[in-house]
């Protein structure tokens, strides 16, 4: 059995994010590294892995992203998964959610006509677009079903079961393998790379797959027919600094109570 | 004038307020006809409600071949509607589900999809707040039935009679789409107050309240607001993950944000910074929640809290 975990190279979010002119993200000018929500999924992986000695397993790490993205790849080589690919093509430059889906679906029937591909496994939101949409669209582009936003997850034999939290509820949600996943920053902490990790992870295979490789046409994906355009980016006007008190001798309570009063929230 | 379809958000029947503003929005683009999945019986009930805000017709999908699965028998059922309608647009209430009942809409019917918009203007001009609410970002799609997921408390409901016209809509879901089965489901108790997403008055703790969320409550409770709180306080037990205000859990754009003991984070900002007002007590001078608020005490909650839910208590005499 073979699991896809689906891991995004994402501009460091404590930097200073910022767009390109054509509107796009910067992914050059700031600081990237594999997104934070997406090394839960890659742990998720590795214990549905060590959970069940004596079956074979193999975690495929998988980013389509520029140059710089197999960063993301080589990390999740060094926390544990067995192989990387990293799909890369100046074509992508700029993509939607419509056309990245398409990639990442075109490259898991590609690893799967490999080494099969009987889980996939996706973060509950990438740290810069955050539209938890790309699981579905995966989902939907390989015609499985999709359990998403889970904080537990059991499996026994080809049936997995998750726990989430819904609007107002909690729900057991059951499938049947093949599925897609997506885990929550709920489901446990991720591992740190060990030193042994981070040496061993030099060794393993990682694929670079160009949009050729996966038969995919230059002219379905990109900026250029994105089936939405951002128009406009702007920097939020900084919040204008606020009044601040301190509280001395109880003063703090009756100075918020006019505040609030003048505000008409009482 | 083309149809604009929307999904009413419901909770058995009962319309919530995010479907009256999304009814509001969707007037701009044409005419309004709301979405019901649900039980046949309440379709009469829903459709009084929602042609207050300008529904021109009604159709109503029996849910009963759709609630015990996620998501993909909704976005079939919603690919017939389209196919039938021809509509200008699809505009969902943001949640995770139907960001995901778009996400497959959108590659079933060749559609772009615009998720978490803060406002819908003429022209289908979506704007979005990114990067943890730093950015102010203006977007439209360009090919296919515009998707759109809207976000709680993005424009004020205005009422405007349409004609309510209920239209039973019988939709075939196939076997493919029903692999992921509900299994069980646990309500959560009410708390009695209000919705967080939908509150326009949130109060939060964080790990500043030790534990204790009684002035935090007693608080929210004096001013008729819904709690929440930090990723910290969830981590420790003390308050549920439905809670939790910030990347990983609910984004919330009240008309005031009260944050108590919480320092402000980037990922909470990304739940709250969009906030109208925003109100911090937090005992450190330092912590970068000031950066943001409109008002700020440097003080102790556990005691700063008490005192003003008294006084506001005694205002209101
Ligand atoms: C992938 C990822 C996702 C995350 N998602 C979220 C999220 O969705 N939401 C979220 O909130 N966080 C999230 N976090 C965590 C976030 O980074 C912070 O760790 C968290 O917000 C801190 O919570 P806090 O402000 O309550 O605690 P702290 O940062 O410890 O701050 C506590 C504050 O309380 C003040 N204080 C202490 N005692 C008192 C007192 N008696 N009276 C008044 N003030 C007092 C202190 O001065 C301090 O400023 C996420 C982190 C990661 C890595
Ligand atoms: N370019 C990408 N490469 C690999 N995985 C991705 C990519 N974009 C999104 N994903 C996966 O989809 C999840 C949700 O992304 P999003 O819908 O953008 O919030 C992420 O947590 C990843 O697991």
């Amino acid at each position: 059995m073979n699991i896809v975990v689906c891991v995004k190279h994402v501009p460091d979010a404590t930097a200073d994010r910022k767009f390109e002119d054509d509107n796009t993200v910067d992914r050059v000018g700031v600081d990237g590294l594999l997104s934070e929500l997406d090394e839960y999924a890659v742990e998720q992986a590795l214990q549905f892995r060590e959970k069940r000695e004596g079956e074979e397993i193999t975690v495929t790490a998988l980013t389509v992203g520029p140059e710089k993205a197999v960063d993301a790849v080589r990390k999740a080589l060094q926390m544990g998964a067995d192989s990387g690919v990293h799909v890369s093509d100046e074509a992508i430059a700029g993509s939607d959610y419509l056309a990245t889906s398409l990639v990442l679906a075109k490259a898991i029937e590609k690893i799967k006509a490999d080494a099969g591909a009987d889980l996939v496994i996706c973060g509950m939101a990438s740290t810069d677009a955050s539209g938890s949409v790309v699981p579905a669209m995966v989902a939907e582009r390989l015609g499985l079903p999709q359990v998403t936003l889970a904080s537990v997850v059991e499996s026994q034999g080809d049936q997995v079961r998750i726990k989430r939290d819904n609007e107002g509820s909690t729900e057991v949600i059951g499938a049947t393998l093949p599925i897609v996943l997506s885990v929550t920053d709920q489901s446990g902490e991720a591992r740190y790379p060990s030193f042994k990790g981070i040496m061993a992870a030099k060794k393993k295979p990682l694929e670079t797959w160009s949009l050729s490789d996966l038969g995919v046409d230059a002219g379905e994906v990109g900026l250029s027919v994105a089936y939405s355009q951002v128009e406009s980016t702007e920097a939020r006007p900084p919040r204008t600094a606020g009044e601040i008190v301190t509280d001395e001798d109880g003063s703090g309570a009756g100075a918020l109570v006019e505040f609030l009063a003048s505000k008409k929230f009482i | 004038m083309s149809e604009v379809l929307v999904v009413i958000d419901h909770a058995d029947g009962e319309v919530k307020k995010p479907t009256f503003e999304l009814l509001t929005i969707a007037r701009r683009l044409g005419e309004p006809s709301a979405v019901f999945f649900g039980s046949p019986d309440q379709g009469d009930a829903v459709a009084e409600k929602v042609k207050k805000y300008g529904a021109a017709k009604v159709y109503v999908i029996d849910d009963a071949q759709i609630k015990g699965f996620l998501v993909a028998p909704k976005a079939e059922a919603l690919q017939q509607l389209v196919e039938k309608t021809g509509p200008a647009a699809v505009l969902l209430p943001s949640s995770f589900e139907n960001k995901e009942v778009g996400a497959r809409l959108a590659i079933k019917i060749g559609s772009g999809l615009i998720t978490d918009a803060v406002d819908v203007a003429d022209g289908g001009v979506t704007t979005q707040s990114v990067f943890a609410g730093n950015f102010t970002v203006q977007a439209k799609v360009t090919t296919g039935t515009p998707i759109i997921t809207v976000k709680p408390n993005s424009a004020a409901p205005e009422e405007s009679e349409g004609a309510g016209a209920v239209e039973a809509f019988a939709a075939t879901v196939s076997d493919a789409a029903k692999g992921a089965q509900i299994v069980a489901t646990q309500p959560r108790q009410s708390t009695g107050r209000p919705d967080l997403t939908e509150a326009a008055i949130v109060v939060s703790g964080g790990r500043g309240t030790a534990g204790n969320f009684e002035p935090v409550e007693g608080f929210a409770d004096s001013i008729g607001a819904a709690v929440g709180a930090s990723r910290a306080a969830v981590d420790s037990g003390w308050m549920p993950h439905a809670f939790q205000v910030g990347q990983t859990g609910k984004t919330v754009s009240p008309q005031l944000y009260v944050a108590n003991g919480i320092s402000g984070a980037i990922q909470h900002r990304a739940g709250m910074q969009t906030s109208k007002t925003i109100v911090a007590v937090n005992k450190d001078p330092e912590a970068p929640i000031f950066e943001l608020v409109d008002f700020g005490v440097v003080g102790d909650l556990h005691a700063v809290l008490p005192a003003a839910t008294e006084q506001i208590t005694a205002r209101k005499g």
